[in-house]
């Protein structure tokens, strides 16, 4: 059982919904990434999602280009954030890691070279956001060394399509609220609930909602159908500007805070 | 790769040259595409449509555009007869209006009510801004500021045609940051709008669509060459930025292994200095904007900045089948310098009275080398995609001129 399933076993067996926090890695502060990761933990993440900067983020709201764009001036590459994840690690064997971004910087690096270099850090899986099913193919050695990959799901996916990316999901299947990008804030979650509640029942894993949610009412809409929510561009912008380990570990936690607290009520 | 045949034969199904092409987006994009392809595939074979498309090329575009035999340019030179395609004669001055008026058909017969589109240096914006009027349709342009600020005529024109331009302000705020910019305001708002792109990228089924309301430029020049040369040229050769012009010219030759094909790409201030935007000739296969192709990027896989003059060349990526042609061999893709091109540009102007487009220029200074290799009774055909109006006042700012 990977790590990943291991910790959505868990949380079915207490009845949690699961909190994934999504960082990119480099932000605010290369030095205290690791720190900072911790601090996530502290405050309540399940799993995280650990953004790889990229020059191109098509899929990505100001928040995190411009997170990214930050990251990449301070030189952050695929490199860095393989020794944060082996870092963590160290103190941390437990807490799923989930990294996220596009696929050039893998394809660059090597899919084959990725792969090994990734499991040796600690990495669980990947979401390349532009890599879809039908693409897939060249994740293999990913998956050879054991690597998951989260699948997407959109509210604009027909249903066969659907039916083919519940099948295949591992680890957790994604489910993306609305059609945009991230950042965006038009939570709608009377349609979601359904939609959700669908896929969950044919999905191979479990499945977690992401996009939109933003503080502990729109993570409370949303526990009552999902798995697991994520939160990201919301907490990316909190951390603008952190000055120190401390004031970065001191706004992850409360930012995280009342968020779990309203989880761990449903 | 192994030999191929029929190069007519590509993309497969799923919109691969080889291992190039694709569709590299997120999940949200997949139904629009799937539903873009099949309404296409459909439209493409419709009698209805090709008539209807064949008319507005004819009455409103202005094709079929002729071949010219540029004499005194060729004389000066003193090699083989450089002949042009002429589609800087075209309604609103570019290649461009090829893709527009096609897209925007497609639009229409899929009920989109919304037209946007990307532009580097104006030509596409203001083809789509042109098509969108015609059509009543809504239409925004997403343009990175430093393209805005060179080339503010076009600018200006798209405004007058009624379209809103949005400046792009991340990354490198040229044509690789309006296309992102595009594809967000896309998967946004996939439900009534429609994005038309601008050059053979993007995921499939654009690189094929683009690619197919362009190659009317081939097929005409190809007859035309029957008729009124009885032969075909020697040579082909275009400017590539992300590909169109090229691949509209190339298409229909690609099977005729005795026509060589060139590809002019930017070389900015030489491919040595790192300032240029040669991704054939200086990149490597990546993915970037929905596709594998060659792109230019670091060892951290970022995609470069990129240099030329000619905003419409300044793009870190390249068409996927020009990717598929060089690496079958049935292509080659150099570099053409800033000065290169600058050079060629008043050539053209001094000797036949033709202000050529920056990027065209880059074909023209190519289509020079080409003619002193081959002999005087050899033919170079040179697509001269653009016209230069829009350029005079960036030309002018190099030449330290005031206007
Ligand atoms: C006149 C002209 N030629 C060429 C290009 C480059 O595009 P493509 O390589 O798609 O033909 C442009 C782009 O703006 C253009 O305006």
């Amino acid at each position: 059982m990977s790590r990943i399933d291991r910790r959505f076993a868990a949380l079915k067996a207490a009845g949690r919904t699961g909190l994934i926090p999504f960082v990119t890695a480099g932000d605010p502060s290369p030095e205290h990434m690791v720190a900072l990761m911790h601090a996530l933990v502290d405050a309540g993440a399940d799993l995280i999602e650990l953004g790889v900067p990229f020059s191109d983020p098509m899929a990505d709201g100001p928040v995190i280009q411009h997170a990214s764009e930050r990251a990449i001036a301070k030189g952050v590459g695929l490199a860095d954030v393989l020794g944060w994840v082996a870092a963590f690690r160290q103190r941390d064997a437990d807490t799923p890691i989930v990294l996220m971004g596009y696929l050039n910087p893998i394809e660059i690096h090597g899919y084959a070279r990725f792969a090994q270099e990734a499991v040796q850090a600690g990495v669980d899986g990947v979401l390349l956001v532009d890599c879809p099913l039908e693409e897939s193919a060249v994740l293999q050695p990913l998956r050879e060394a054991g690597l998951q990959q989260i699948l997407l799901a959109a509210p604009t996916t027909e249903p066969s399509r659907m039916a083919q990316l519940c099948g295949s999901a591992e680890g957790f299947l994604y489910y993306v609220s609305f059609a945009g990008i991230t950042g965006a804030a038009h939570l709608s979650t009377g349609d979601i609930a359904a939609r959700v509640a669908d896929v969950r029942a044919r999905a191979k894993a479990p499945v977690a909602v992401g996009f939109g949610i933003r503080d502990a009412a729109s993570a409370q809409a949303i526990a009552g159908f999902a798995d697991a929510v994520v939160i990201g561009s919301a907490l990316v912008e909190r951390l603008v500007g952190a000055a120190d380990a401390g004031d970065i570990a001191q706004r992850a936690r409360a930012f995280l805070a009342p968020i779990r607290a309203t989880l761990d009520k449903h | 790769m192994p030999e191929i045949r029929d190069f007519h034969a590509f993309p497969d199904a799923h919109g691969r040259f080889g291992q190039f092409g694709g569709s590299y987006v997120a999940e949200t994009l997949m139904a629009p595409l799937a539903e873009l392809t099949e309404a296409y595939l459909r439209l493409r074979d419709d009698p209805a449509f090709i008539a209807e498309l064949d008319r507005d090329l004819k009455h409103y575009v202005g094709r079929p555009s002729p071949i010219y035999h540029a004499e005194r340019l060729s004389q000066h030179v003193g090699g083989a007869r450089i002949l042009f395609k002429r589609e800087d004669l075209n309604h609103t001055g570019a290649h461009k209006i090829n893709n527009t008026v096609g897209q925007a058909l497609v639009a229409r017969n899929m009920g989109k009510t919304r037209i946007i589109a990307e532009t580097g240096a104006g030509q596409h914006g203001v083809a789509s801004a042109t098509v969108a009027a015609r059509l009543g349709l809504e239409c925004v342009v997403y343009m990175g500021a430093v393209d805005i600020e060179r080339q503010k005529i076009n600018v200006y024109r798209m405004k007058l045609l009624g379209a809103e331009v949005v400046p792009v302000t991340s990354g490198s705020k040229t044509l690789k940051d309006a296309l992102n910019e595009a594809m967000r305001d896309w998967v946004t708002n996939v439900a009534d709008t429609f994005y038309i792109i601008g050059t053979v990228a993007g995921p499939h089924p654009y690189p094929l669509m683009v690619r197919d309301f362009n190659a009317i430029v081939g097929r005409e020049a190809r007859a035309q060459m029957l008729e009124e040369y009885g032969r075909l040229p020697d040579v082909l050769t275009a400017c590539v930025g992300g590909g169109s012009n090229a691949i509209g010219l190339f298409h229909a030759f690609l099977n005729d292994a005795g026509v060589r094909i060139v590809g002019a790409e930017a070389a900015g201030e030489g491919i040595a200095t790192g300032h240029h935007a040669a991704s054939l000739a200086a990149g490597r296969p990546g993915v970037l904007h929905g596709n594998r192709t060659y792109v230019l990027c670091d060892d951290n896989g970022q995609i470069t900045e990129t240099h030329s003059i000619s905003a419409g060349l300044d793009y870190p990526g390249v068409g996927p089948e020009h990717a598929f042609l060089k690496d079958a061999g049935r292509a080659d893709y150099v570099g053409v310098t800033d000065d290169e091109a600058m050079e060629a540009f008043h050539l053209l102007a001094r000797t036949e009275g033709i202000l050529a487009a920056l990027e065209s220029s880059h074909a023209v200074a190519q289509a020079i080398k080409l003619a002193r290799e081959l002999p005087k009774d050899g033919i170079v055909l040179c697509n001269l995609s653009g016209r230069g109006d829009k350029d005079v006042h960036t030309i002018a700012a190099r030449e330290g001129v005031e206007v």
